[in-house]
């Protein structure tokens, strides 16, 4: 018994140092990652819609430059998350997509990188730029831009009239249950889907740069304008109209809009498919206003983010400006994802479809979403305090109270 | 003729043992003998420690150290514990430990250590990535600059731009450290003592290349040439200096120099952060902060008192609702008790957040079936009243919750003799007195630390809070983004995971907090289960 012992200690001794030898050897070669980290393999996240429109353009890139594109297909809602927490690690994705509006964030975080478009960006949408312009310097390439717009039911109503008014009285003689809708939230109304009305009262949040960027120092919702939209939304919520109505949530308003209950319905591109599909003739037409100037949505741009730590800067911008940013790749990318392109050449020629025209008419008016850190302060009061003036509560008061409480914020 | 011999001695040992010393020592053979099992044994810890090994000098490769420490001492452990002979329990509960270490102390240590750092919007990586990332931020194309045609050239291991001016049209070649020059006999395409790169040669190199700057003339201020696809090159400046010796960073245009003050980023005089900052150690600030800050206190101690509220009414209600079915279902005259039993233990076989969200859509003040059908198409404001909202969740989690205690309570009765009862009965008590007196402390034996479980539950009961209400309405004075009906689970996701401006280090000393007052109470309360046990 004690010799086998031995024995076996001794072969499980020489068993387990050729064991560290070959782990030695292992270890040895992945300590020495600076050989391989040019073998040039470019990893880019998409959701499954991009992935299958880049798929093409990537096996272009891999044959002409030799450099690999490997798109990892990622559920968009966790992008933002994920690509913060994991960049850092260095183990992130060369390259992203993901919502302008994330710009400031991951500009404040460190983990994007600017792209210098070079003469490619006299070519895009200029409200496209403008989106992913942060700080002066540009930090992605634009490839789609949404905004909401009236989506018109035409067999209930003829045309969507230029004021709100008068949107809602040919709403009501069309019979339906409701004159118009538009889906809330319950606790936080919905500021993006409210802001074309507040705008046509010529309110933004914070004052604009010449460039188009947003300056943070320059909180101007609460200004006379934001109150006189105060003052309509009351007008048109639980103690007046009634035509706002916070308790219809964006499904009960698709829901209605689908069952024939209301001839408009205030929405985005993202609804269209399902209203086609139930066979309603449909017409996208521009947003009525409601206080007399243009009343303009805000303009979300799918974007393609740099990493900071992408060790393929190169291929990387190399990708990005001259393949991505082609009009045969735009439009593709338009098909997959139903959303004018940010290119201009390829937006002119989507424009052939009357759905998109419409929508980039309405878009033609669209002022950027601000993409500055600081709008995480400003929404949720935002939101809070619409709801509570649709509730009932004084308009002027609870407007200027909530940008005082923002511009405490943001100090 | 040993045989034989052998044969002997076996026969006196194995006169004295009983038949089941026979059979310990026969298995105790099987476990401990046996070269393949001891072969078996040695590849797996071989495999163990090669991996061990491995990742060791992967994370050593990474500059770590406190980790591949970690990993070395359990890999030895683990080799003395397989090894020697004896330990048998050890052999045993080690796999366990080793998972109960990665899997939930290690979690709750690095809540901690977040705990205690500025971990969030701003603050998410080390000081190197901070200065690398301002300095790539603060690179800025000259305002309307011409592009430049450059070619990538290599001489001696360094790398060079080729380009033609936009003005003279004449080729000029410079280097990191060699302002842009004209260079006698270049062409369009290279010059003499250069390597021209081709586009795959460049990708090998592009780190390096995109990091080359060059300088356009020997005034710095002109700018330098940088390109970022290896064929086209642009005119940057740089708004800001990074100087490591002394630690700072100068605003070029304004001259405000910003040092590091120790708070995770490069702050000015004046208090303005570069931002982004880094994660650094900040003591207990996040704990001082949620007990001091007025706009996080306010809200928290809100916060605090409901979660309270919430949990022991939670179990209060449904405790008290499934005690009474069940005695009412424990009845002998009652008919087809199976029938309904099967329908009492519905809400429970349906998932907790999904039941939530429908009875969101059912609490809605203009369409819900509540108010539609229940109130006659009244208007009650269900989930934007506080207390209305308050009165909701706990109508929800009674719901919810009350075919749990059915189920606990029905068993527990069942198991209380009927002697006892009888026993009563005879002595002349009462239905009510039985009850009080006989039934329900012994019930009680069995129940309360289920109770106290459910109390723990339903304190982080985040899925029926965060689907139901949202945590709303809102609070109206709170810097953090809470509502009247949130729990503190909820307040921690929140402040964690929901807006632009999030803060992990806040988070995680909520986590904390909310870890040690569930310890705490639940301490107190299994010692006072044992008074009851004392009964029996």
């Amino acid at each position: 018994m004690k010799v086998n012992k031995k024995g076996a200690a001794a072969a499980a001794a020489l068993i387990v140092a050729s064991m560290f030898g070959l782990a030695g050897c292992a270890g040895g070669t992945a300590a020495t990652p600076k050989q391989t980290e040019n073998a040039g393999t470019l990893t880019v996240w998409v959701d499954a819609d991009r992935a299958r429109a880049l798929k093409d353009v990537a096996a272009a890139f891999q044959k002409d430059k030799g450099v690999k594109v490997d798109l990892v297909v990622k559920d968009y809602g966790k992008i933002q998350q994920d690509f913060t927490a994991q960049v850092p690690t260095g183990k992130g994705p060369d390259l992203t997509i993901g919502g302008h509006d994330w710009t400031g964030g991951f500009v404040q975080d460190g983990v994007i990188a600017p792209i210098e478009l070079g003469d490619k960006a006299s070519q895009f949408e200029k409200v496209a730029l403008q989106a992913v312009t942060y700080d002066g310097k540009t930090y992605g390439l634009p490839y789609a831009i949404e905004n909401i717009a009236i989506l018109r039911n035409t067999k209930l109503a003829q045309d969507t009239p230029a004021t709100f008014d008068a949107m809602v009285a040919e709403g009501k003689k069309a019979g339906t249950k409701y004159p118009f809708l538009v889906g809330l939230d319950p606790q936080g109304a919905d500021p993006y889907h409210l802001y074309p009305f507040e705008t046509s009262f010529g309110n933004s949040v914070f004052a604009q740069n010449a460039d188009g960027s947003y300056d943070p120092t320059k909180l101007t919702i609460g200004d006379a304008a934001g109150q006189s939209f105060a003052k309509w939304l009351g007008a048109q919520g639980v103690k007046g109209t009634k035509v706002i109505n916070l308790n219809v949530s964006q499904d009960i308003a698709k829901e209605a809009f689908l069952a024939g209950e209301t001839p408009y319905l205030l929405t985005g591109p993202w609804n269209v498919a399902d209203a086609q599909a139930k066979g309603i003739d449909l017409s996208v037409d521009p947003i009525p206003s409601a206080g007399g100037k243009t009343a303009a949505p805000f303009a979300g741009v799918q974007t393609f983010f740099l990493s900071a730590k992408s060790k393929n800067t190169l291929a990387a911008t190399d990708f990005l400006v001259n393949y991505v940013a082609t009009e045969p790749v735009q439009t593709a990318l338009y098909k997959a994802g139903g959303r004018p392109p940010a290119l201009t050449s390829a937006y002119q020629a989507a424009q052939s479809d009357p759905i998109i025209a419409g929508f980039g008419k309405v878009g033609e008016n669209a002022v950027p979403m601000p993409s500055i850190p600081q709008m995480g302060s400003v929404w949720d009061d935002w939101g809070k305090t619409e709801a509570a003036i649709i509730k009932g509560a004084d308009p002027v008061a609870s407007w200027t109270k909530m940008a005082s409480n923002i511009q405490a914020k943001l100090k | 003729m040993t045989g034989p011999a052998l044969q002997d001695e076996r026969e006196t040992t194995d006169v004295a043992p009983s038949r089941r010393g026979r059979r310990a020592a026969a298995l105790a053979e099987a476990a401990s003998a046996g070269w393949k099992v001891w072969l078996a044994k040695i590849v797996m810890l071989g495999v163990i420690d090669a991996l061990a090994i491995y990742a060791m000098l992967v994370l050593i490769a990474q500059g770590q150290w406190l980790v591949p420490l970690i990993i070395a001492v359990v890999a030895v452990l683990v080799n003395v514990v397989y090894l020697v002979p004896g330990l048998l329990p050890a052999k045993y509960l080690t796999p366990g430990l080793i998972f109960l270490f990665v899997f939930q102390v290690f979690v709750v240590l690095f809540s901690i250590y977040i705990a205690f750092t500025n971990y969030g919007s701003g603050h998410i990586s080390t000081k190197d990535d901070a200065v690398a990332a301002l300095m790539q931020q603060s690179q800025t194309r000259v305002e309307n600059s011409p592009t430049f045609p450059v070619k990538v050239l290599e001489r001696g291991g360094d790398f060079y731009l080729l380009t033609t001016d936009p003005a003279t049209g004449a080729f000029e070649v410079g280097g990191a450290d060699q302002p842009l020059e004209q260079v006698a006999g270049a062409t369009a395409s290279g010059a003499p003592g250069f390597t021209t790169l081709d586009f795959a040669q460049i990708l090998q190199h592009q780190t390096a290349i995109g990091a080359l700057s060059v300088p356009l003339s020997s005034d710095p201020n002109d700018g330098y040439l940088k390109t970022t696809d290896g064929s086209n090159a642009y005119q940057f400046t740089s708004t800001l200096t990074w100087d490591p010796t002394a630690d700072t960073m100068t605003d070029t245009k304004t001259g405000v120099v910003y040092t590091d003050t120790g708070q995770g980023a490069f702050t000015s005089e004046d208090g303005t952060q570069l931002l982004p900052g880094w994660q650094v150690w900040v003591g207990v600030d996040n704990f001082v902060r949620a007990f001091s800050d007025a706009s996080i206190r306010g809200p928290f101690f809100a916060v605090l008192i409901w979660t309270f509220v919430f949990a022991i009414l939670s179990v209060a209600t449904t405790f008290v609702l499934g005690l009474f079915l069940a005695i009412v279902f424990n009845d002998p005259r009652m008919k087809s008790k199976k029938f309904y039993r099967v329908i009492m233990i519905l809400p429970y076989a349906f998932p907790g957040f999904l039941s939530a969200l429908v009875w969101a859509g059912m609490f809605n003040q203009d369409f819900g079936f509540i108010n539609q059908v229940l109130f006659g198409g009244a208007s009650i404001p269900w989930l934007q009243d506080p207390w209305l909202a308050k009165a909701a969740i706990l109508i929800v989690n009674l719901w919810l919750g009350f075919p749990y205690m059915f189920l606990v309570c029905t068993g527990a009765i069942q198991s209380i003799p009927e002697d006892i009862q009888e026993a009563g009965r005879v002595d002349g008590a009462s239905v009510w007195q039985i009850f009080r007196h006989i039934k329900f402390p012994l019930l009680l034996v069995a129940i309360a630390p289920l109770l106290i479980s459910s109390f723990a539950f339903n304190f982080n009961n985040f899925n029926l809070i965060y689907m139901l209400t949202a945590g709303g309405p809102r609070f109206a004075d709170a810097s953090i983004n809470v509502g009247q009906t949130d729990i503190l689970i909820s307040m921690v996701y929140k402040v964690a995971f929901v807006g632009a401006n999030r803060d992990y280090g806040l988070a995680s000393a909520f986590a904390i907090i909310i870890f040690v007052l569930v310890a705490l109470i639940s301490y107190l309360s299994f010692r006072q289960t044992k008074v009851l046990e004392e009964l029996n």
